[in-house]
């Protein structure tokens, strides 16, 4: 008996051994974002896109695992960074996230006095990125999004009287409208109508009437996508039929359960990531996630999952080790990424020294239920 | 016209937050507690009619009753584990579970039916009605939450006034002690109120997410509030007021953001609350309250 414990020990050893020499480089990346609560739609899908891609670069065998944490923040900056302490106590090497705005805003501060890389997928407010060099973007920038849609509506030649429908209570919508304003003033767009909502408007009439009764045609919509489906319920039921412009935001419209995707025909938006697009990267993205969550993944999950690639071909860059503290990579990182350059499922990426992401974004249409580009 | 168009989304807007005022009134008049929880209620009656017309293919008749069915019984479980161990504590007790239980019935929700809102499907098979050349669209769902609300609201008082139960809810509603010592089973008169505000809920879920079809787990919390608030507004205990402050704050809040400014749409909502309380602090139809000294 003795004998075969002792030989079972042996072997045990000789296992182990054998996993030591492979030496996988281990990464430790925490993801923070909201999960519960009324947000819980952006976190969820960002951390459902970064599991896929850590799974799959875990999968390939090719030396690397990343070890995702999560934890929820219920998009709330004073939980956002008790859930980061919570994973740099449990060794978090860098910090995908966080998925929302004012979270990231608390958490960037944090990191950066503790130097701690962060690559946010989704918050795109520049204060984000402001005065911290440790903060990195994927998602493209507020300002970025309000002027390319003004220079689409100018040069396309969409509209000639604009209506602008924004959230007030939300730095992402109202950054976009902002710069979207500076940049139509500047190409001479006239704006006849602006009018605001919160996140708990129910009641969409007055923002809608006031477009149609100062005779706008085209209709800007810096909003997410589901205030954006209540916008256009309520303008069919008026009877008003101008061209809809929206924004990333806007993605995520045709997969709404219970939507009448009819409304949403004709449709333009500014996004990065199609889902109905077919190149093999994500063809490939679109199944696994419907397979392991029952839904077409948003621009969210395909920003987070590019961050995940992103961040381990910077790690290499920056020669990471398997254990090594989160301040001691931060600078290599941050030196890493501005050396970057990769392509994902949002497109061909290369960052800026202030931690701003630069990419294409593609103006789309809407027709019989699909994303074309506007071009074709 | 813009005037008229906005009147009539003003009263569409009210008669949805009217509905949902007469649940909380109820409530309050007779267990003399705000269940706050009553509108995370009628966003779960929401969510049933749903999943009973969605995934169920259920008539329109059968998800509504299903819907009643389930809060019904909700709310009389909610009562029976929440409330009813209260009975003797403070109101504050009572309103800070009530606060409680509006978070559990939230998260619930997020655990079953998710995070990603849902469009709420269209019941009702009719068409906007256009008047004046077109230049004025009066939606079926108002005219529908209109005629339900003088319907629930006639029911309820001639309920309250005609009937045993209604009797013995008045009584417990006057003094509690006094209708025990009366022979009156006040823990059973409770209950009934939470059946039938709960009841009312699902009625409410379904109305609100028909002329607002957007549905997710924080969708009654809002409306809720401010259904409390028209509540308030004009009485709270008083069923007809319930419904005259429900159409007057929808009537506010949809001529405040038409002709003052969307921003402020909440908040002069709001400050017509703290106004009509400091000129009337019993609401526009409430009872005054006598002091004995």
């Amino acid at each position: 008996m003795k004998k075969i414990i002792a030989l079972v020990l042996v072997l045990c050893l000789a296992l182990a051994a054998s996993a030591a020499l492979a030496e996988d480089l281990v990464l430790k990346i925490a993801h923070i974002g909201p999960q519960t609560g009324g947000a819980a739609v952006y976190g969820l899908a960002t951390y459902r896109g970064a599991k896929i891609a850590a799974d799959e670069i875990s999968d390939a065998d090719n030396g690397i695992k990343v070890e995702l944490l999560n934890e929820d923040d219920t998009h709330d900056a004073e939980k956002a960074v008790n859930a980061y302490n919570n994973v740099m106590e449990q060794g978090a090497q860098m910090i995908v996230g966080t998925t929302t705005t004012a979270p990231c805003i608390a958490v960037g501060a944090k990191a950066f006095e503790e130097r701690v890389f962060m690559l946010t997928p989704s918050a795109s407010s520049t204060d984000v990125t402001a005065d911290k060099d440790n903060v990195y973007q994927l998602c493209f920038t507020d300002p970025n999004q309000g002027s390319a849609s003004a220079a689409v509506i100018n040069e396309k030649k969409l509209g000639t009287k604009i209506a602008v429908i924004y959230n007030n209570a939300d730095a992402y919508s109202t950054g976009i409208y902002q710069t979207f304003k500076t940049k139509a003033e500047d190409l001479g767009l006239e704006i006849v109508s602006t009018t605001t909502f919160t996140d708990e408007t129910t009641d969409f009439s007055v923002q809608v009437a006031d477009a149609k009764d100062k005779g706008a045609d085209l209709v800007f919509l810096p909003i997410y996508y589901t205030p954006a489906s209540q916008i256009l319920i309520a303008s069919s039921s008026i009877g008003y039929t101008p061209t809809f412009f929206g924004v990333d935001g806007m993605d995520g419209i045709l997969t709404l359960e219970g939507f009448d995707t009819s409304l949403a025909e004709g449709v333009m938006l500014l996004t990065p990531f199609v889902a109905d697009a077919k190149d093999e990267l994500t063809v490939n993205f679109v199944a696994k996630y419907q397979e392991q969550y029952k839904e077409v993944p948003n621009q969210f999950a395909a920003d987070a999952y590019d961050c995940i690639y992103a961040m381990v071909e910077a790690a290499k860059i920056a020669g990471v080790q398997t254990g090594d503290a989160a301040e001691d990579i931060c600078d290599n990182m941050i030196a890493a990424m501005q050396q970057l350059k990769i392509t994902g499922l949002t497109g061909a990426m290369t960052w800026s020294a202030n931690g701003e992401v630069d990419k294409v974004p593609t103006a789309m249409i809407i027709k019989d239920g699909k994303y074309v580009g506007l071009d074709n | 016209m813009v005037f008229l168009s906005n009147l009539v989304n003003g009263i569409s807007l009210g008669s949805i937050y009217a509905i949902i005022a007469l649940g909380y009134t109820m409530v309050y008049g007779i267990a003399k507690m705000l269940n706050f929880a009553h509108g995370d209620v009628i966003m779960v009656g929401a969510y049933i009619v749903f999943c009973a017309a969605q995934y169920w293919n259920l008539p329109p008749v059968l998800c509504v009753i299903a819907a009643m069915l389930v809060c019904t019984l909700l709310g009389i479980t909610i009562e029976k584990l929440a409330y009813k161990p209260l009975r003797q504590a403070t109101g504050l007790a009572v309103l800070i579970t009530a606060i409680g239980m509006s978070y559990l019935l939230q998260n619930t929700a997020l655990l079953i039916w998710g995070a990603n809102p849902k469009v709420f499907p269209s019941l009702f098979a009719l068409d906007t009605i256009w008047l004046f050349n077109g230049q004025l669209a009066i939606k079926p769902e108002t005219l529908i939450t209109i005629a339900a609300n003088i319907v629930i609201m006639t029911a309820l008082t001639l309920f309250i006034a005609k009937t045993k139960t209604g009797k013995a809810m008045r009584c417990v509603s006057e003094d509690r002690g006094a209708a025990e010592l009366m022979g009156i089973n006040v823990n059973r008169t409770i209950s009934v109120t939470f059946a039938i505000g709960s009841a009312l809920a699902a009625i409410a879920g379904l109305l609100l997410c028909s002329s607002y079809p957007q549905l997710m787990p924080t969708t009654g919390s809002m409306p809720g509030i401010k259904a409390f608030t028209a509540a308030v507004f004009g009485g709270i205990g008083s069923i007809p007021g319930a419904m005259l402050g429900g159409v007057l704050l929808g009537v506010i809040e949809i001529f405040g953001k038409a002709y003052i400014s969307t921003e402020l749409g909440d908040a002069i909502v709001f400050a017509v609350l703290i106004i009509v309380l400091l000129v009337r602090p019993t609401g526009l139809l409430g009872k005054p309250i006598r002091e004995k000294v």
